[in-house]
């Protein structure tokens, strides 16, 4: 399969690879949203951790880890990019189709945008739990 | 490390294919132009130089297996070699006519290459019965289970001899003389056996006497050979197999596969079997150290990483091998410059990782995270260390990647996570 030439950048370059911390330490931080999607079985496991200003309600800092294909890997490290300096509200607006379209990904990755987008909800989920904010209508509605 | 005569990429994918020797190339040539007659022309000096050459092949081939020229059917290919023989056998062979059930139990294995299993499902849906045995977990189909899948009406044992993915073989010689025995026994000298032996035959010694086949597959371009030609043995003593054509025209071959001869690839088929044949024993040797050179390098260097399939009864130029919490497209992606195969799912449409790994009940996340490396007569110790190398240094980047391996790390056991499916 040929990839497109930015998913070949972002799995050579992947943008903020890491984590805040081990996962009992983010689990008790309010301040970090955790988001784990994907099962090994089925080949994609992506986990994204949001690091959120409790001042201005933006995401300070973003993280990823990725198991999966190059697609995969690129569409999670494209979202650590894309949600930094978003509020929470704003970063829920993030689509697969954006994906899918800034990456060129053809329809058999297309189901790797798609996890990406539910990381991204899982983690804000996860953070407006720690900190006692309702989930959003929208944000409620998993895959 | 790469020294600069290195030429990339190195070629790690020859149970895929193999590039053609230089003197199969040869032998070839002048059958495209001088001497290009149609062997089917008994009238002229073109046709008997096309018979001669076509008569040659069929003695290296005889030679290589142990059988006589004339159980030699000359195909397309190891596909249409299968298709032949589970077709032709089951439509000789059936109990019932086309149209209704009970036609008769075929027995084969569910880790066979698609070109067995398709037909057989193919006839499934005709009306036969199909039983497909699962291998054990280090991939091997024993005699004792083959036999105790037979039935009454079993007409068809089709076992593969090494296993394409895993380079594991199967109990073949023991079957096909189990399968003897019970001729022998009476009254059951209609099953007949048919092995796939694309990944052995050139690569392993083989004898249709000895080892008790009555029909076997095996290909051209797995051999340094050409592609689009491969060889059907078709047993013709003790007993005689016989076998309805799936192409019928001229009446080539005997019949049992009509159509113009593949000269000039059944002549670097005829080459290619004579240069197995001479030269397996060292080829043989050689892979398997540069195979154990492989492997070590690898197993040494990364934990959680295991070979899959028995660890010795195994073609010596074949390693699948997973590498735990890495998946295997990704792993490709970055051992750009190593053709190799995965078992993972993204290397295919059909988002399933390998059948043939999951058959084994190797976990759906180790057959995400394989990697098959299959060696040839031209891979050298520094293609090895190479790919070795590369592959160590791109699992470990990977790892730093994955949460799975941090979860490892960090002592959680991922297989009690509840994850999120799709």
């Amino acid at each position: 399969m040929a990839y497109s030439p930015k998913v070949i950048d972002h799995y050579e370059n992947p943008r903020n690879v890491g984590s805040f911390g081990t996962s009992k330490e983010v689990k008790e931080r309010k301040d970090i949203g955790v988001g784990i999607v994907g099962a090994p079985e089925c080949g994609d496991v992506m986990q994204l951790q949001i690091k959120v200003d409790p001042a201005s309600g933006r995401i300070a800092d973003a993280k990823f880890k990725c198991f999966g294909c190059g697609s995969a890997i690129a569409s999670s490290s494209l979202a650590t990019e894309w949600l930094k300096g978003k509020t929470v509200d704003e970063a829920m607006q993030i689509k697969n189709t954006d994906i899918v379209q800034e990456l060129s990904l053809p329809p058999v990755k297309i189901h790797c945008s798609v996890l990406a987008e539910d990381s991204i909800r899982t983690a804000i989920a996860d953070y407006r739990k720690k900190n006692g904010l309702p989930a959003e209508a929208d944000a409620a509605q998993a895959h | 490390m790469a020294s600069t005569t290195l030429k990339l990429p190195v070629y790690f994918d020859h149970a895929a294919t193999t590039p053609c020797d230089p003197r199969v190339v040869q032998a070839m040539l002048p059958y495209f132009t001088e001497r290009f007659g149609n062997a089917g022309s008994r009238n002229h000096k073109f046709g008997w130089e096309a018979e001669d050459a076509i008569e040659g092949a069929r003695e290296h081939c005889a030679a290589l297996i142990g059988a006589s020229p004339k159980e030699i059917v000359f195909t397309s290919g190891a596909t249409e070699g299968n298709n032949l023989a589970i077709k032709g056998v089951a439509e000789m062979y059936e109990r019932a006519p086309a149209g209704r059930g009970g036609r008769g139990h075929i027995v084969t294995a569910m880790h066979e290459h698609k070109a067995v299993l398709d037909p057989c499902k193919r006839l499934m849906k005709e009306g036969f019965d199909v039983t497909f045995l699962q291998p054990r977990p280090d991939g091997i189909i024993t005699a004792e289970m083959v036999r105790g899948a037979l039935r009454d009406d079993t007409i068809l044992v089709s076992i593969m001899w090494a296993n394409n993915e895993l380079g594991t073989i199967n109990e073949v010689p023991e079957i096909g003389r189990m399968i003897r025995e019970l001729r022998k026994g009476g009254g059951r000298d209609d099953i007949v056996f048919h092995t796939d032996a694309t990944q052995w035959v050139g690569k392993m010694p083989t004898n249709v006497e000895t080892d008790g086949i009555d029909l076997m597959t095996w290909s051209g371009h797995k051999i340094y050979g050409p592609k689009g030609v491969g060889g059907l043995y078709v047993r013709r003593r003790n007993p005689r197999v016989r076998l309805v054509s799936q192409i019928d025209g001229g009446g080539q071959e005997r019949g049992f596969r009509s159509g113009t001869h593949n000269v000039t690839g059944i002549v670097g088929l005829g080459e290619a079997c004579r240069i197995a044949r001479a030269e397996m024993d060292s080829d043989r040797e050689r892979l398997f150290r540069l195979r154990t050179r492989l492997e070590t390098s690898l197993l040494g260097a990364l934990d959680h990483s295991q070979v899959n399939g028995h660890k010795d009864r195994r073609l010596p130029h074949i390693a699948n091998i997973s590498f735990g919490f890495v998946e295997g497209e990704g792993l490709m992606m970055a051992i750009k410059n190593i053709a190799c195969s995965s078992g993972s799912a993204c290397t295919s449409a059909s988002l399933e990782p390998s059948y043939v790994l999951k058959s084994l009940g190797v976990g759906d996340e180790l057959a995400h995270s394989s990697l098959r490396l299959s060696m040839g007569r031209w891979t050298t110790e520094e293609q090895v260390d190479y790919a070795a190398a590369e592959i160590t240094k791109a699992v470990r980047k990977l790892r730093e990647m994955s949460p799975l391996y941090e979860m490892h790390l960090e002592g959680i056991d991922i297989t009690k996570i509840e994850w999120q499916q799709h």
